[in-house]
């Protein structure tokens, strides 16, 4: 035990850029990624506001160089591509040379094919082939299958906390020793599904996303994928391997409130980042910034809003929510705040909490606003999702 | 009224599958939620599209319905006087 | 380090075993492609204002952890691990339907909320009011024992004292008629239907659900201890041997040592080769298996444990589950291993206690 997990690869694309790079340069620029829906139809196209990746199915494929009878779904596509640039970052010439895992994430998994094809699967036997790529497993078959990758394959979907618990899960494999080397992360495609999932709970905005925000309308759904390479100080050592951060302190609770809504005080939340802080050996002032949640529903903010203060009280550090840039990208959106939190730590930077204007009248709590350079050490990371799954997830330096 | 009333409570028992629930046991003056009946966030929503889909009321913001659906009699009040079909 | 131990177990499956101590009233099927659980009673169990929202997986879920905490008088777990292949598939075809048939008109958020992979696990925690760690698996073949090996982690690397661990998966109608249209599910023409020596392509469907009371010490209701897991995402037949024997090695055993092997054979014809490898490998060894009375789902594999877990404790194998005659004075330490279209392999080592 208490073997360090190092980050030595990171890879991303989201509605803000394709690479760490495009990503990082939109959130220094205050470029939002939060568009009209263009590359699925559905009644609610102008009625809401998304996190789109601009890259069709097709040019994705092409992106990826598959060959035409590949049954790869959006998610799929969108993790393969990610988990490559995470490897090829990583400096890893030979996937399988030590004991690798792959640890993926999802909650639509396969849908933007199961639902165009529902029912004309019973007539076209050509789109047959995406019947078995439905469930949320397969997309994971495919990034491995895609890396070349033998060995410790796994999917973690809870809801919304989906990839802070990939990584967790991954983290806790290297510090007991069980893999040197594992690619965690995950990957969500818009759908359907989901747009009108969020409808009917009357949580979407139908402009742009105010994470913590006294107007809140709601969130803007996102589709994205995120994967981080971690490596046991082993594998660092031996490779002399560049180390981009540390995955240091991680906690996952229960609000065991409701299905969907947070508690009030947000329980869950609190008692996640107390332990990922225990975890980490660190107090709540060692925390330099605050990777929110905020996916701008009333609810969320709210009960995020006090747990942050019952943690940090007086000390509360800078805090922003990236979704105001990127959507609310459901399982990959705790891996993408992954990359943004290392990347702030490696460039000493807060990125801003877009689109805020009054503080909630509940509470006193503003976000950062604007890009900020600060020493930066510790990042604390907030994911949350249906079903009272808390996650917080702690990045350092050092 | 009292034939809206009726119709309400079978619609509400048959889309919020309240299995051990007739007709009967609802008062119109009953709380719906809380101490009441007990019905939840979630049970607001689907009266939400309740009221959409039979008679072509939309509520666009959930916190509307706090006073809508109160009661049975409230509620038949409200689909009463603002109901397009 | 801290053993991990088996107090308790719950299941739902394709058998109707809910007055019976074990498979004493099993029948293996021949004549159903797809085998629906057999449903208990629910009502004693579940309020009737939580039970009107529930598809069947939870409430086999909800019944099956039920009956696994209360053997091993577990109130409130320090983990809640689930896994599930295809999730909460009732609820997320429901909604879809609603979707593509009223053209995004008038639909409800019941059935999207739940169609969640982590409802089940969800709901036991807001039953209980646990606030521990709550994880849900969804990979295949491989979601269970990813839950186990996480629950495993839990208990002997983080001071956990008490994991509930359990897999569940669902039958619901449309993805069902998908999965015969992909040939994915044996046809009537390949009746009468078996798992061994079987001829024909694709598998007898089924669904359930297992729950295992795992704790960090022995007590008089332990059945076994889980002493590894193993998974690999894909390898060829010719494979297995070596998958076998360095999982064997790792745990310092010699194949002799193994005193039963349980295998998941579910007689797809194109994957027969990788059970007939593990079976070659075992040739002196007694042989096990149970998805003639299950059936085959992704956490089919739980009823496998289930079986294995009550062989080791009572020291006796029902007739029902012996693929060969080989028998053992003592069943000291049982090796699980399933794998399912190729893909998804795992091994779990069972120990007597």
């Amino acid at each position: 035990m208490g073997k360090k997990v190092a980050i030595t690869g990171m890879g991303i694309i989201s509605s803000i850029g394709k690479t760490v790079e495009e990503n990082f340069a939109a959130l220094t620029e205050g470029k939002t990624g939060i568009s009209t829906l263009e590359n699925l139809e559905t009644i609610h196209k102008d009625a809401i506001k998304v996190g789109e990746i601009k890259l069709t199915h097709a040019e994705l494929e092409q992106l990826l160089g598959l060959s035409s009878d590949n049954n790869y779904t959006r998610t799929a596509l969108l993790g393969a591509y990610a988990a490559k640039q995470a490897v090829e970052a990583a400096g890893i010439q030979s996937i399988n040379e030590f004991r690798t895992g792959l640890i993926s994430s999802t909650s639509v998994g396969g849908m933007d094919m199961t639902e165009r094809y529902f029912y004309e699967y019973f007539q076209n036997e050509k789109v047959r082939k995406y019947i078995t790529a439905h469930d949320a497993g397969d997309s994971s078959h495919k990034i491995a299958e895609y890396l070349g990758l033998e060995g410790f394959v796994s999917t973690i979907s809870t809801a919304c906390s989906s990839a802070a618990n990939a990584i967790m899960m991954g983290a806790r494999m290297i510090e007991a020793g069980k893999l040197d080397r594992v690619i965690v992360g995950g990957t969500d495609a818009l759908a359907k599904f989901t747009i009108n999932g969020f409808k009917t709970l009357m949580i979407l905005s139908d402009t742009y996303n105010t994470p913590f925000d006294n107007h809140r309308k709601g969130l803007n759904l996102g589709e994205a994928a995120a994967f981080l390479v971690l490596e046991s100080d082993e594998v660092v050592a031996r490779q002399n391997k560049k180390i981009l951060a540390y995955v240091s302190g991680f906690g996952n609770a229960n609000d065991a409130f409701h299905q969907t809504a947070s508690s009030e005080n947000g329980d869950g939340a609190f008692l996640a980042m107390k332990k990922a802080l225990q975890r980490a050996h660190l107090h709540p002032s060692d925390i330099d910034y605050v990777n929110a949640h905020g996916t701008a529903t009333p609810n969320n903010d709210l009960s995020e809003g006090r747990a942050l203060l019952r943690v940090f009280g007086d000390t509360m550090p800078e805090f922003s929510s990236t979704k105001a840039f990127t959507g609310h990208t459901l399982a990959a959106a705790a891996a993408i705040e992954a990359v943004y939190s290392v990347l702030a730590l490696q460039h000493n930077v807060i990125f801003p909490n877009l689109n805020f204007t009054t503080p909630m009248e509940e509470i006193h709590l503003i976000p950062q606003t604007t890009l900020k350079n600060k020493s930066i050490h510790h990042v604390l990371s907030n994911s949350f999702g249906f079903g009272g799954n808390c996650s917080t997830v702690i990045f350092s330096k050092n | 009224m009292d034939a809206l009333k009726q119709e309400l409570k079978s619609k509400i028992i048959e889309v919020l599958n309240l299995e051990d629930v007739t007709v009967a046991d609802i008062n119109d003056d009953d709380a719906l939620f809380g101490d009441g009946l007990g019905l939840d966030s979630i049970d607001a929503l689907e009266l939400i599209v309740l009221m959409d889909k039979n008679y072509g009321i939309k509520l666009t913001d959930p916190k509307e319905g706090k006073t809508i659906f109160q009661s049975i009699a409230t509620m038949a009040a409200y689909i009463d006087a603002n109901r397009t079909k | 380090m801290k053993g991990c131990y088996i107090n308790g177990m719950g299941m739902v499956s394709a058998q109707n075993l809910f007055e019976t101590d074990f498979l004493e009233t099993a029948v293996p099927y021949t004549t159903e492609n797809v085998l629906f659980a057999q449903q208990p009673s629910y009502k004693e169990l579940i309020p009737p204002a939580m039970i009107r929202r529930m598809a069947k997986g939870v409430k086999m879920g909800i019944y099956a952890s039920t009956k696994a905490l209360n053997e091993a008088g577990m109130e409130n777990p320090g983990a809640i691990i689930t896994g599930t292949g295809m999730g909460c598939v009732e609820d997320s075809e429901k909604f879809l339907k609603t979707i593509l048939d009223n053209n995004e008109a008038f639909l409800t958020p019941t059935s999207f909320i739940q169609s969640t992979h982590n409802t089940v696990g969800a709901q036991i925690a807001l039953g209980l009011q646990c606030k521990s760690y709550n994880f849900t698996y969804v990979n295949g073949a491989v979601s269970l024992e990813t839950a186990l090996m996480d629950a495993k982690m839990q208990i002997e690397c983080d001071g956990v004292a008490s994991v509930l661990v359990g897999g569940i998966d669902e039958i619901a109608a449309h993805t069902l008629s998908l999965y015969k249209l992909a040939n994915i599910i044996k046809t009537e023409e390949d009746k009468p239907y078996s798992v061994i020596n079987s001829d024909s392509k694709g598998i007898v469907f089924s669904e359930g659900a297992s729950f295992f009371a795992l704790e960090d010490s022995q007590k008089a209701t332990t059945y076994a201890q889980i002493v590894d897991v193993a998974l690999r995402n894909a390898m060829t037949s010719n494979q297995v041997t070596s998958f076998i024997t360095n999982f064997l090695a790792a745990n310092k055993l010699e194949l002799s040592q193994i005193d039963a092997v349980v295998l998941g054979n579910n007689g797809d014809v194109d994957y027969d080769d990788y059970y007939e490898a593990a079976a070659a490998l075992f040739s002196e060894t007694p042989q096990w298996y149970y998805k003639h009375l299950s059936g085959e789902y992704n956490t089919a594999s739980g009823f496998g444990l289930w079986m294995a877990a009550h062989c080791i404790k009572k020291q006796q194998v029902p007739s029902v589950v012996k693929k060969n005659s080989l028998e053992r004075e003592l069943y000291q330490k049982v090796l699980i291993y399933n794998q399912c279209r190729g893909k998804d392999h795992s091994l779990i080592l069972l120990q007597k206690c």
